[in-house]
């Protein structure tokens, strides 16, 4: 299952040094984001820009471009790449599998199916909810979409012990959710076809402090109560059986994972779209430095994430600008070529040394 | 019913053993266990021998708390396991399961590790560090523990794995620690055979209660104080091997002829007759 070879004696980082550098390079990765855009701004003013919010002083239009439009996006993204890529470790350690990835329990299927149902028949349900109209509709549907796909493969999962039931029952429900949204595709007229696949492509382009502190918290506080379960993640890898002679309740463990998972995924994707590879990538490739100890890795898989989508979006709206790359597209473009790299790298891959 | 329970605590103090009492165990619609009671005492290697499906690995899931039984109860130290919180259970008894699937490049002391969990605290301590390396040399894999896991041979993983178990109940303090070994020997070369069940005959010198289920019966003879004979879920005979191991009862437990040919010295192998 492992095929990526490693080294006969595997390296092990410090904790606070790994954590250390990640944050560095979070904070770096942080600052090109604030002062790069359709609109260069150096360095310094991206600085001084922070500085004049923090001391009171009059904001002038460079001031703006950065507080208003980029500080909430980088915190946007930040927020999402931590989210995707700690969910990712989550479920790859949940399902005892470094190929799972929060797909798998049916969240991003259903928050796609919810958003996409919103898109096309969101026209009539205005109507009666004029609240719930435009791109806020769209987000709490995806959410609740998400919620109730998950809450579906958890009730349908735990009829039997033991993950695998519960894997087949996200396979199944992710494959009628798509289903769902392939029939609302079909359904769907020419602007509601052109909302719904900018929608899937993913985009971090709506995020502004308003939304920001909306899901501020279902974001926030899964990212740190789950690194109190790393322990108990530690044992499941050795299986469920093991965990419980260890003195772990796998049984009560799982519902409590999923559920933070599902929640903060859930939000991500409400948000932001299905962006691709970064739950994936980034818990394998600390794995592969770092090893798989999750009291390391899942902190390190969330600024990981962080770092990684704070660059991507970065390129996304700065590649093509004014234009904006959707950041899904970048993501799977980049994401992908370096997975591979990672996986054929050795010279006999899949066999073990 | 209470005053049973009461009666029961009281005697815990005294009371040292693994046992279950009359015990049933269905699995699907399968009697896995049917009527078995059995005591288990510190100091001594208790093996469960009998034919496939006989019940062998049920009856040490049983005592291991991971299967509740239909009927009957497990007891440590008189008190139900089922009454024991998870965490203090799992300082006192340690199980090396037939197959542990790790797919995942932990490296061999961390593994080792592992078995520390239930001993609180979420960063390593020296003292467990001292543990682990204790019995990553206990069970000779210490020239091992900076190598990847994934990375070594099936019998490799099998010493790494007795490793974690023994770390999980070395030095517990709070009672006899309790061995539980499912098929210890399997997969294992004859000299690492040997060394297993050597190594479990020590432990169970230095006061570890030790259950150990084993198929091979000549090594049964060898190395066990106790041996409990299970046929179809129930338990047909237990005492010593020279008692327990009587070949006219082998021969219809297990449906083949089988005697004892004298090795010179001392002792006897079991052969088809």
């Amino acid at each position: 299952m492992n095929s990526i070879a490693l080294p006969r004696h595997a390296a092990r980082a410090r904790p606070p040094l790994a954590l250390g550098g990640l944050a560095l390079l979070l904070a770096a990765v942080a600052w090109w984001s604030l002062s790069s855009g359709a609109m260069p701004l150096s360095a310094g003013r991206a600085l001084a820009a922070l500085a004049h919010a923090l001391d009171g002083h009059v904001l002038d239009g460079d001031d703006r471009v950065v507080l208003m439009l980029r500080l909430p996006r980088v915190l946007m993204a930040m927020l999402v790449g931590a989210v995707l890529a700690c969910g990712g470790a989550v479920m790859q350690g949940l399902f005892r599998n470094p190929l799972a990835d929060p797909g798998l329990i049916g969240v991003s299927a259903g928050a796609a199916l919810g958003a996409v149902a919103m898109i096309v028949l969101g026209g009539a349900l205005a109507r009666v909810l004029p609240g719930l109209s435009g791109t806020s509709g769209v987000a709490v549907a995806a959410f609740a979409g998400g919620l109730l796909a998950t809450a579906l493969v958890y009730r349908l999962g735990r009829r039997r012990p033991g993950v695998a039931t519960l894997l087949l029952a996200g396979v199944a429900i992710n494959a009628i959710a798509m289903a769902g949204v392939g029939l609302l595709t079909f359904l769907a007229n020419e602007n509601q076809l052109r909302d719904l696949t900018f929608w899937s492509l993913g985009s971090l382009g709506a995020s502004d402090w308003h939304r920001l502190a909306v899901v501020a918290w279902p974001m926030l506080l899964p990212l740190l109560a789950l690194p109190r379960t790393a322990r108990a993640l530690n044992a499941l890898l050795l299986g469920e059986r093991e965990a419980t002679l260890l003195g772990f309740r796998p049984d009560r463990l799982q519902p409590l994972l999923i559920a933070l998972v599902a929640l903060m995924v859930g939000a991500a994707v409400a948000m932001t779209g299905v962006i691709g590879f970064v739950g994936l990538l980034v818990p394998h490739l600390l794995r592969l430095c770092w090893g798989p100890d999750h009291r390391l890795l899942l902190p390190a898989s969330a600024l990981g994430g962080a770092v990684l989508l704070t660059g991507a979006d970065t390129l996304a709206r700065t590649v093509v600008a004014p234009a904006e790359l959707p950041i899904g597209v970048l993501t799977a473009l980049l994401g992908g070529p370096f997975f591979l790299w990672l996986l054929l790298r050795s010279p006999a891959p899949g066999l073990r040394p | 019913m209470n005053a049973a329970a009461a009666g029961g605590e009281a005697w815990g103090g005294r009371d040292d053993s693994l046992a279950v009492r009359g015990v049933d165990l269905r699995r699907g619609d399968r009697h896995a266990l049917k009527a078995v009671t059995l005591r288990a005492r510190p100091g001594r290697l208790l093996a469960l021998a009998g034919p496939n499906g006989a019940g062998k690995s049920s009856l040490l899931g049983v005592l291991a708390g991971v299967l509740a039984p239909t009927r009957g109860e497990a007891t440590l130290d008189g008190r139900a396991l089922a009454r024991w919180s998870p965490t203090a259970l799992a300082r006192r008894r340690a199980m090396l399961s037939q197959d542990v699937g790790l797919d995942f490049a932990f490296r061999v002391d961390e593994v080792a590790m592992l078995g520390r969990s239930p001993h609180g605290r979420s960063q390593a301590s020296v003292d467990d560090r001292r543990v682990v390396d204790a019995a990553l040399r206990a069970a000779h894999v210490w020239h091992l523990r900076e190598r990847d896991y994934l990375a070594l041979s099936g019998g490799e993983q099998r010493r790494v794995q007795l490793a974690r178990v023994l770390a999980q109940v070395w030095e517990c303090g709070e009672g006899t620690p309790w061995l539980l070994l499912d098929e210890p020997e399997a997969g294992l070369d004859i000299a690492h055979q040997h060394f297993m069940l050597r190594r479990a005959r020590l432990l169970a010198c230095q006061g570890f209660g030790v259950i150990a289920v084993l198929h091979d019966l000549n090594l049964v003879a060898r190395y066990a104080d106790e041996v409990a004979l299970l046929a179809q879920g129930r338990l047909v005979r237990h005492g010593s091997p020279d008692e327990a191991l009587a070949p006219a009862v082998l021969s219809e437990v297990y449906g083949l002829p089988l005697r004892r040919v004298a090795i010179d010295g001392e002792g006897w192998l079991l052969a088809p007759a």
